[in-house]
This record gives structure tokens, C-alpha cells and sequence, in this order.
């Protein structure tokens, strides 16, 4: 992998949301959330990172941060060399033409107030890449391109259907011909039959025009399909990254063991050993000492060690890092 | 009164039932106009509205005497409703359906700057108190708490006391300005939801800057509230400035205001209870149809009800 | 073979929209029937009627606007359900059949602890006294895994994470041990891990208690690891309806055989998948104008003309006993099509 092919590197992000203050404001502030504490990863030009992990362990705060729709604490970010996080606001605004964001809720993320041509035509009215009837053109063209018919463009977000309102959001984001897509759970909000239409669109938007995807997702058989690296998030840390080949064959954290063998899969007679993990998902505002995992974690040679030092994400394999202090003996 | 009295007052009844007829058809053909029509009281409230704005703009027409004008301060000293005149005469012997015709205009206009003031003001601010989170925004909002721990009529009763002849303009701003704290609560919690909504950090991602999120997808989106408390404020500031009047200290004679000839006729109650009665059911139809009004609208205007 | 426990026949819930957008049919003529001990899986897209049949066999949808329509009939232990009075009916609901609702954080209520909430029906219906009411509070809480049950019965549902507040509905629902849960989407709301924990936690019970459960979902996955027959619901009807074995070795109504096939899975390689994944064309028709003849033929890749104007009944797939297996597809009187295409 030569430096000059990754197009997106995030190193040591943290953010830390302050804790809500008890007595109306006046008391003493309780412990800050810590979203994300210290994520790493990069991607290669024209690849996909997918980035998975419950609820609440900070992957939409990645996400943001990369964007900085959210001010990070503390980390670097850099997009094609340039340093995102230590842009001024208008140069950042340009850089948000080379970078975008799909966002989860089909419902929330449209304007109920603007048509889809207004939402199409505001990107490009922002960073004046269209004018007069060129405009029509490139709002008519974007909706073929996600495989919506150009009549659409009137509609208001409440007359369309998820599926569709997810193709407007996805036609928003390309508005600009970005390189780069952050894709916050594009599909969870979507049924079955129409997440594979939006996944299949993902993918040929990919090959044709070169982006570079995060993928956002708590489904790991859905990253499976589009992913070409993983990234395991829990607590705010990521416990685990390497190629999804290596990630799905053989996994090294305990975790992404467990989280693999506790989606459901649709075969009846499939056998499989399946681990349920005891206990709920710890707060982020108040981790567990050592491994933030120790409290849920089946592993067999758990012991005091896991309890006490918390386990580096370290290289186990090539290309492959997990953080358990026994990831050379996974279960 | 003349026939082309008469005739003019037909004409007011006529065009207040076209303009409700067409507000009701074209809301009809519209999921949000509906939601307004499921309100019976809506249309009625409509037509009670447009039936005074044609008298304030057409006044001279419907009005037979200057409203200033006294007939026969001999003769016609509170006299009773007649042919002549059919809403009776006050004190000094003005023809009190043309001080109403005329007080219309006063009373609404009153009614209508100052919600624009206010409504203006309380927008701004709410939008950027809820939109900027830094002490900017905790700063204006323990300004509008002080505002709101303020009684309004006080306020504007110590400066009317201290400001010899207000002049009316003053007036209506001071009225305007000392209305919107409530506003600008009722905006700044409706943004602070609204900014935390998926579409605005999509606008920002877009490259959008602070004005354009403002104004393309907050605003809007807050309409709602803004439109139904600016029609709520019209009545209110019509009954504050009633109350100034009535207390001799708003709008000054002889300029026909609703609240004026209610101050006017008021010691004459007993006697000549039509120099009151009448401008009183003026402003109570007017507050009335703007209640009724303003509740259509907010259903009408509530896209949480737009489902199904 | 045995009597059925709830037997459901030509069900049809109708709800009347506002603003003339028509009658929503959303649950138009479904048929069904639960065993005792099964576990029944209902699946389906989001507004295929899934929770309106559930609400129905409770006798629960909002009345206006919805209705059941004359002619529905629903028996539950030789009872028609939709002709019992108020009284009885109350008297089934909660103690007979539970039910577990899909959104564990608006189903508990804020200001009663989940003690006093666990307890509430076996008051009711047993008329057990406070002390012994708190008693089985604590004995269910241990039952669905919740640790230190007594500290936890005077919980309040804020302080608890969303997968406790599922084993506290969990708990409410069974404190009668009733014949039949019906869960509406228990883990839908869920993560993963905790899903898997909840999933494990129902067949346990089921086992232990020997009741009947409908489990109402939308994860194929989920149905295909715990149910032992499955009912695929489409545009307000049953389309298909088999063990679980045989529905999802042999689909046969297009739509299962689609649905199915854009599942993203997990237990196939990485080399296999990265490709197109198999995917229905167009989408879910609204409630309130459901297509003529059979509902999926504007989606369905084999529909010929008499998908579009002959509605196909439930028909017995061939080689099984009668009833064992139905589809409601035309491709069943003309095999030989579905083999042209393939
Ligand atoms: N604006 C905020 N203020 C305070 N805390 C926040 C804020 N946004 C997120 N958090 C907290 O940060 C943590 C991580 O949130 P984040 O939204 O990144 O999770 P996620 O992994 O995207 O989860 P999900 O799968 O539910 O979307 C959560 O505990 C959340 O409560
Ligand atoms: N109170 C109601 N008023 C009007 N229509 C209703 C009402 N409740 C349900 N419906 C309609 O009935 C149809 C079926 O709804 P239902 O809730 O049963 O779907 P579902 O299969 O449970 O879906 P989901 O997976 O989203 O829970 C929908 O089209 C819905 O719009
Ligand atoms: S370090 Fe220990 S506790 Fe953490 S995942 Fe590995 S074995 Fe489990
Ligand atoms: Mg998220
Ligand atoms: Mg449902």
C-alpha cells in the first residue's frame, strides 16, 4: 500500500461530548461522553472502509468529525494530503465539494419545505458549478443516475417513499462530484427489498464514478457486500480493522466473534455455535478499566490482565490489527 | 346614511364573501388548505377578516361623515341608532358607524405594525439564540427573560407618562417592541430542535454557510409557530392598545380608534350604551376570527399532521 | 393432529383515511392457524399488516378509524374472539394471550416501577394481594435474566437499557403464563448482541412454559433460527405459508423466493458476494390502493396476464399433505413458466 494511493487518513480522532449538568444547568457537569477516543484507519482511493459496531459507540461521530459537521477534540484528518481539521471556515466549505454525507434517516435528512429540484439545486447554486438552464440539465441528470424518473424533481420528500427519498439524498451528495462519500447507515431505515436496490446503486455509483466510500453500519452481513476493509468499533475504540476477507474468515477479537455469530442468517439448518454475550453495552461516559470489552468478554483465557491494561491495537496478523492482549489464540 | 352608503356597504359584504369563498376553494384543493377547513370556525373567521380590511381601506367610501366630524353637538348628542345614523351617534355628536369604519383602520394598522415589529424582532432573535450556542445565544435569552418578567402595559404606561404627546408612530413601535420575547422563545425552541435535524447538517455538509442554513432551512421550517403567534399578536396588541385607549392614554383624540370609542362612550354606558357596544363587538369579532384563524392555520401549516 | 389454539379465518382490517385518500385495507383476508407449543413466524415488509393482524386477534386497532370487517372470524380455545363481550375479552387479553409490543422504550410507563408494572395483571387477573403480587414480580425478573431481580423490581423503565426494558415487557407478558405470546418485532429496536440475548431468552421460555408463540418480524434470519413455521404476509394477505425448512429450501411464491435472495447474508464468502445482490424491482404498493389481481404482479419477474386480473387464492404446493405448504400464486397451475425463466 504506497502512501500516495490513500485518499482519506484519520489519526488518533477523539471526541468527548461534555455530560449534561445536573440542577438546571448549575451543578457539577457530569462525566463527559467519550464518543470517540482515539480512531485510526485510512482508505485507499476508490475503496470502501466499513465501519461497524452497536448503537452509541461513536460511528456516526467518526463519520461527522471527518466532515467536521462536529468539531473534534483532538486527531488529524487529511483528504488528499490536505488537513482538514485545520481549515477556516471558508476553505472548508470548498473542501466539502470533494467530500459527502449520506445520512440514515431518509425522513429527517430532506427538507420537507423544498422540492427535490430545490434540494438538488442548492449544492450547485453553493459552490456555483451550474446557472440558468444548465441547472435543469445536471438536477435531471443526477436523478437518472440513481435511478429515479426526472419527473421526481417537483415531488416533496412526504409524497416520495424511503427508498426514493434515500436516492434524492444520494443524488445530493453526488451533486458535486465528490471523491469522497461518507454513507452513515444508508440502507437500516430501508426494507429488505429496497435496501438491495440502494446497496446495488451504491455499488455501481462506486465502479463508474472512482468514489471512495466510508460505510457506516451496525448489519455486518451488509458490509460484507460493499466493503473492501472493516473497521470494529465498541466504546468509542475501534477493536479491530483489517480486509473483510480476513475480518469475515477469521476474525481476532473477541467481539467481532461474537458480533459474527450473533446475526441472524436466514438458513434453518444452518449449525452454528452461536455466542450470546451477557450483559448490556457499558456507557460511554463510564468505561470499564482495561479492556473496555473484559465485562461481556467469552473469551477463555480472560483474566486480570484484560481487567487492568488496556490492549493496543496492535498488527496480529499482516494487515490485520485487533486490540486483545490474546488475539494470536482467537475463539 | 345614502344609498351609495348602502350600496358601498353591500359591496364590503360582497367582496368579504368572494375573497372567503376563494380562500375556501383554493384550500380545498390543497392537503394543508383541508387541514384548515377542518376547522368550521376558519371560513367564518376569514370573512369576518376580510369584511373589516375592505372597511379600513374603502373607508371613505363607507363612511357618510368625517369621523371627526360633529353633525350637531345641539341636537344629536348620543343619539340612538337611526336611519340617519344607523349605529347612533356619541358624545359629540359624531356618527359613530364612520368613527368605526375609520377606527378600523387605525386599530388594525396599529394591530398589524406592531406584529410585524414583533414578530420581526422575536424571529431574529430566537433564530439566533437557538442557532449560535455560544454565549451569544445564553445572552439574548436571559435579555428576553428579563423582557418577559416585565408587565408590558407598565411599560408602556411609564412611557407614555413620561413622554408627553406620544406621537402614534412611537407608539406602535413600543407596542411592537416590548411583544416579542414570547415569539422569540417559542422560534428559539423550535430551531434548536431544528438544527439538530438531519436536512440542516446536509445543508452543512453541502458547503452552506450560517445565513443560508438560517434562512433557506430553519426559518421555513419554523413558520408555523411565527405565522400563528403573529395572527394571535395582531388580537393581542388590538386589545393592549384598546386598553391604552381606554384609559385615555393611546391612541389621542380625535383619531377613531376602537379602544378611543370605547374611552369615549364609556361614561355614557347607561344612556348611550351603542358609543361602546359597537367598537367593543368590533374587537371582540376581530380577536375572535384571528383565534379562529390562527388555530387553522396551525393545523394547516403542521406537517406532522401531513402523514396518512 | 391437534386442535389449533387460535384459529384465524378471512381476517379484514380496514381503516378509514383522512383527507379522501381512500379505505386502507391493511389487513385484507388472512388466514392462519397457531398450535399449541409452536412458534409461529410472521414476516413481511414494513406495512404489510403484520401488527394490525396482531392488534386485531387482541381486538386492539384504534375504532374509528379502523374497523373489522363482518365476516372476519378469529377462535381462540373454541372462542370467537370478535363476538365476545368487553368483559371476557378482558378477561383473555394479558392473562390468556400476551402480547410484547416493538418499541421497549414507549411501551413501559415512566412513572410506575417495573415491580408495580410486572405485577399489575397478576392482580388483575389472579387477584393475587400486593406482598405475593411483588413476590412473582421478583420471580419473573429472575425468569427473563435480569440480575439482582430485587433491587431491580423498584427499578423506575429510565434507569434501565433498552434490552432490560424488552425483558421487563418480557416479564409482563408472562406473568399469567399465558397460552399465547404474541411478540410484535421484540428486537427489532435492538442491537445485535442484545438481540441474540433476547432471541435465546424467548425459546427458553417457550420450552419451560410450553406456550404458543407468534413472532412477528421483518429479519428473515430471525425467523429462520427460532420459528417452526412461517407465514409470508404481502400487501395485507398471507402469500405463503410453510414449515420452516421447507419455506426457506423450497420458496415458492415469488416474492419469499425474492425477498430471500436480496437478504444480505453473512455465511457466504467474501469472493462470492461482492457482487449485485439479487433485488426486487419497484416497491411496497400503499394500503390504500393495493394492485388488482394478484398484489405482486407489478414487481413479480414471471407475472403474465392473468397475474394482472385474477387474484390467485392460497393454493396447496404439490407433494405435500393438504395445508402443509400454500402459496397464493398463479405459477402453481403453470409450473412449466417458472422453469422458462430460470
Ligand atoms: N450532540 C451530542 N451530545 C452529547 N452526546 C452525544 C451527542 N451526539 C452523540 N452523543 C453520544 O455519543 C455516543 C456516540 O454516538 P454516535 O451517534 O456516534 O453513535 P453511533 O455509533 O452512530 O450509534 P447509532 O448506531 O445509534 O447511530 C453516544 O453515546 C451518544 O449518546
Ligand atoms: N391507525 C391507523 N390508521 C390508518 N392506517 C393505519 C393505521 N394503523 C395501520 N394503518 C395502515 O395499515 C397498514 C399496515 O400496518 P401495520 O402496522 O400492520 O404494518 P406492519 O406490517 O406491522 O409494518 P412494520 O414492519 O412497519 O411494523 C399500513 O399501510 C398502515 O398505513
Ligand atoms: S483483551 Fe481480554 S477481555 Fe478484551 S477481548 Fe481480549 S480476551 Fe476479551
Ligand atoms: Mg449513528
Ligand atoms: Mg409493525
Amino acid at each position: 500500500m504506497t502512501p500516495g494511493a490513500r485518499l482519506v487518513q484519520v489519526d488518533g480522532l477523539v471526541k468527548h461530548f461534555p455530560g449534561a449538568r445536573a440542577l438546571l444547568g448549575l451543578g457539577r457537569a457530569r462525566r463527559p461522553v467519550r464518543a470517540v477516543d482515539g480512531v485510526s484507519f485510512a482508505i485507499e482511493s476508490g475503496q470502501t472502509l466499513g465501519l461497524v459496531g452497536e448503537s452509541g459507540c461513536g460511528k456516526s461521530t467518526v463519520g461527522r468529525s471527518i466532515l467536521r459537521l462536529i468539531e473534534p477534540d483532538a486527531g488529524r484528518v487529511t483528504l488528499d494530503g490536505v488537513e482538514v481539521l485545520a481549515l477556516g471556515p471558508r476553505e472548508l466549505r470548498a473542501l466539502r465539494r470533494r467530500m459527502q454525507i449520506v445520512f440514515q434517516d431518509p425522513y429527517g435528512s430532506l427538507n420537507p419545505r423544498m422540492t427535490v429540484y430545490q434540494t438538488l439545486a442548492e449544492p450547485l447554486a453553493i459552490h456555483r458549478l451550474a446557472a440558468g438552464p444548465e441547472v435543469e440539465r445536471r438536477v435531471r441528470s443526477l436523478l437518472e443516475e440513481v435511478g429515479l424518473d426526472p419527473a421526481f424533481a417537483r415531488a416533496y420528500p412526504h409524497e416520495l417513499s424511503g427508498g426514493q427519498r434515500q436516492r434524492v439524498g444520494i443524488a445530493r451528495a453526488l451533486s458535486v462530484e465528490p471523491q469522497f462519500l461518507v454513507l452513515d447507515e444508508p440502507v437500516s431505515a430501508l426494507d429488505v427489498s429496497v435496501q438491495a436496490q440502494v446497496l446495488n446503486l451504491l455499488a455501481e455509483l462506486q465502479r463508474k464514478r472512482r468514489l471512495t466510500y466510508l460505510f457506516i453500519a451496525h448489519d455486518l452481513a451488509v458490509v460484507k457486500h460493499i466493503a473492501d476493509h472493516v473497521a470494529v468499533m465498541y466504546l468509542g475504540k475501534i477493536v479491530e480493522r483489517a480486509s473483510a476477507a480476513a475480518l469475515y474468515g477469521a476474525p481476532r477479537h473477541p467481539y467481532t466473534t461474537s458480533l459474527l455469530s450473533a446475526v441472524p442468517v436466514p438458513d434453518p439448518t444452518a449449525q452454528r455455535q452461536r455466542i450470546v454475550l451477557q450483559g448490556d453495552v457499558p456507557s460511554p461516559a463510564a468505561p470499564p478499566p482495561g479492556c473496555p470489552f473484559h465485562p461481556r468478554c467469552p473469551h477463555p483465557k480472560k483474566n486480570d490482565r484484560c481487567r487492568t491494561e488496556p490492549p493496543a491495537l496492535r498488527e496480529v496478523a499482516p494487515g490485520q490489527l485487533a486490540a486483545c492482549h490474546f488475539a494470536e489464540e482467537p475463539m | 346614511m345614502s344609498a351609495l352608503t348602502w350600496l358601498a356597504l353591500a359591496g364590503a359584504v360582497a367582496v368579504a364573501l368572494l375573497v372567503a369563498e376563494e380562500a375556501h376553494r383554493r384550500a380545498a384543493a390543497s392537503a394543508a388548505g383541508r387541514r384548515f377547513l377542518r376547522h368550521p370556525t376558519a371560513t367564518p373567521g376569514v370573512f369576518i377578516l376580510a369584511f373589516f380590511v375592505t372597511l379600513a381601506t374603502a373607508a371613505p367610501l363607507l363612511a357618510p361623515y368625517d369621523p371627526a366630524f360633529q353633525i350637531d353637538i345641539v341636537h344629536l348628542q348620543n343619539h340612538a341608532p337611526s336611519a340617519q345614523n344607523i349605529l347612533g351617534t356619541d358624545v359629540y355628536s359624531r356618527d359613530v358607524w364612520s368613527r368605526l369604519v375609520y377606527g378600523a383602520r387605525i386599530s388594525l394598522g396599529i394591530g398589524t405594525i406592531a406584529m410585524l415589529v414583533a414578530v420581526t424582532a422575536g424571529a431574529g432573535v430566537g433564530a439566533v439564540a437557538g442557532y449560535v450556542r455560544r454565549w451569544v445565544g445564553a445572552v439574548l435569552m436571559r435579555g428576553v427573560d428579563v423582557g418577559l418578567a416585565m408587565p408590558r402595559m407598565f411599560v408602556l404606561l411609564m412611557a407614555v407618562a413620561l413622554w408627553e404627546h406620544l406621537p402614534l408612530a412611537v407608539l406602535v413601535l413600543l407596542i411592537g417592541l416590548t411583544g416579542w420575547f414570547a415569539t422569540s422563545r417559542l422560534v428559539r425552541a423550535e430551531v434548536l430542535s431544528l438544527r439538530e435535524r438531519e436536512f440542516v447538517a446536509a445543508a452543512r455538509a453541502a458547503g452552506a454557510g450560517p445565513t443560508r442554513v438560517i434562512f433557506r432551512h430553519v426559518l421555513p421550517n419554523a413558520a408555523a409557530p411565527i405565522i400563528v403567534s403573529a395572527a394571535l399578536g395582531i388580537g393581542n396588541v388590538m386589545l393592549l392598545e384598546a386598553g391604552l385607549s381606554y384609559l385615555g392614554l393611546g391612541v389621542p383624540s380625535p383619531l377613531p380608534s376602537w379602544g378611543s370609542m370605547i374611552y369615549d362612550g364609556e361614561p355614557f354606558m347607561a344612556g348611550a350604551p351603542w358609543t361602546s357596544l359597537f367598537p367593543g363587538c368590533a374587537i371582540a369579532l376581530v380577536v375572535m376570527a384571528l383565534n379562529a384563524v390562527g388555530d387553522g392555520l396551525r393545523d394547516a401549516l403542521d406537517p406532522r399532521k401531513e402523514t396518512a | 393432529m391437534t386442535e389449533p389454539l387460535l384459529r384465524v379465518r378471512d381476517l379484514k382490517t380496514y381503516f378509514v383515511t383522512e383527507q379522501g385518500s381512500g379505505t386502507a385495507r391493511a389487513v385484507d383476508g388472512v388466514s392462519l392457524d397457531l398450535f399449541p407449543g409452536e412458534t409461529l413466524g410472521l414476516v413481511g415488509e414494513s406495512g404489510c399488516g403484520k401488527t394490525v393482524t396482531s392488534l386485531s386477534i387482541l381486538r386492539l386497532i384504534p375504532e374509528p378509524p379502523g374497523h373489522i370487517r363482518p365476516g372476519s372470524f378469529i377462535e381462540f380455545e373454541g372462542r370467537n374472539l370478535l363476538t365476545l363481550a368487553p368483559k371476557e375479552l378482558r378477561a383473555i387479553r394479558g392473562n390468556r394471550i400476551a402480547m410484547v409490543f416493538q418499541e421497549p422504550m414507549t411501551s413501559l410507563n415512566p412513572v410506575f416501577t417495573v415491580g408495580d408494572q410486572i405485577a399489575e395483571a397478576a392482580i388483575v387477573h389472579q387477584g393475587l394481594s400486593r406482598n405475593a403480587a411483588r413476590a412473582r414480580a421478583v420471580e419473573m425478573l429472575t425468569l427473563v435474566g435480569i440480575p439482582d431481580p430485587q433491587e431491580r423490581v423498584d427499578h423506575y423503565p429510565h434507569q434501565m437499557s433498552g434490552g432490560m426494558r424488552q425483558r421487563v415487557m418480557i416479564a409482563m407478558a408472562l406473568v399469567c403464563h399465558p397460552k399465547l405470546l404474541i411478540a410484535d418485532e421484540p428486537t427489532t429496536a435492538l442491537d445485535v448482541t442484545i438481540q441474540a440475548q433476547i432471541l435465546e431468552l424467548l425459546d427458553r421460555l417457550q420450552r419451560e412454559l410450553g406456550m404458543a408463540v407468534m413472532l412477528i418480524t421483518h429479519d428473515l434470519g430471525v425467523v429462520a433460527g427460532t420459528a417452526d413455521r412461517v407465514v409470508v404476509m404481502y400487501a395485507g394477505q398471507v402469500v405463503e405459508q410453510a414449515p420452516t425448512t421447507t419455506l426457506f429450501a423450497r420458496p415458492l411464491h415469488p416474492y419469499t423466493e425474492g425477498l430471500l435472495a436480496s437478504v444480505p447474508r453473512l455465511d457466504t464468502r467474501v469472493s462470492q458476494v461482492r457482487g449485485r445482490l439479487h433485488s426486487i424491482p419497484g416497491q411496497v404498493p400503499a394500503a390504500t390502493a393495493w394492485p388488482t389481481g394478484c398484489r405482486f404482479h407489478p414487481r413479480c419477474p414471471y407475472a403474465w396476464d392473468r397475474c394482472a386480473s385474477e387474484e390467485p387464492p392460497l393454493l396447496d404446493a404439490p407433494g405435500g399433505e393438504a395445508g402443509a405448504h400454500t402459496v397464493r400464486c398463479w405459477l402453481l397451475t403453470e409450473p412449466q413458466r417458472r422453469e422458462r425463466r430460470a
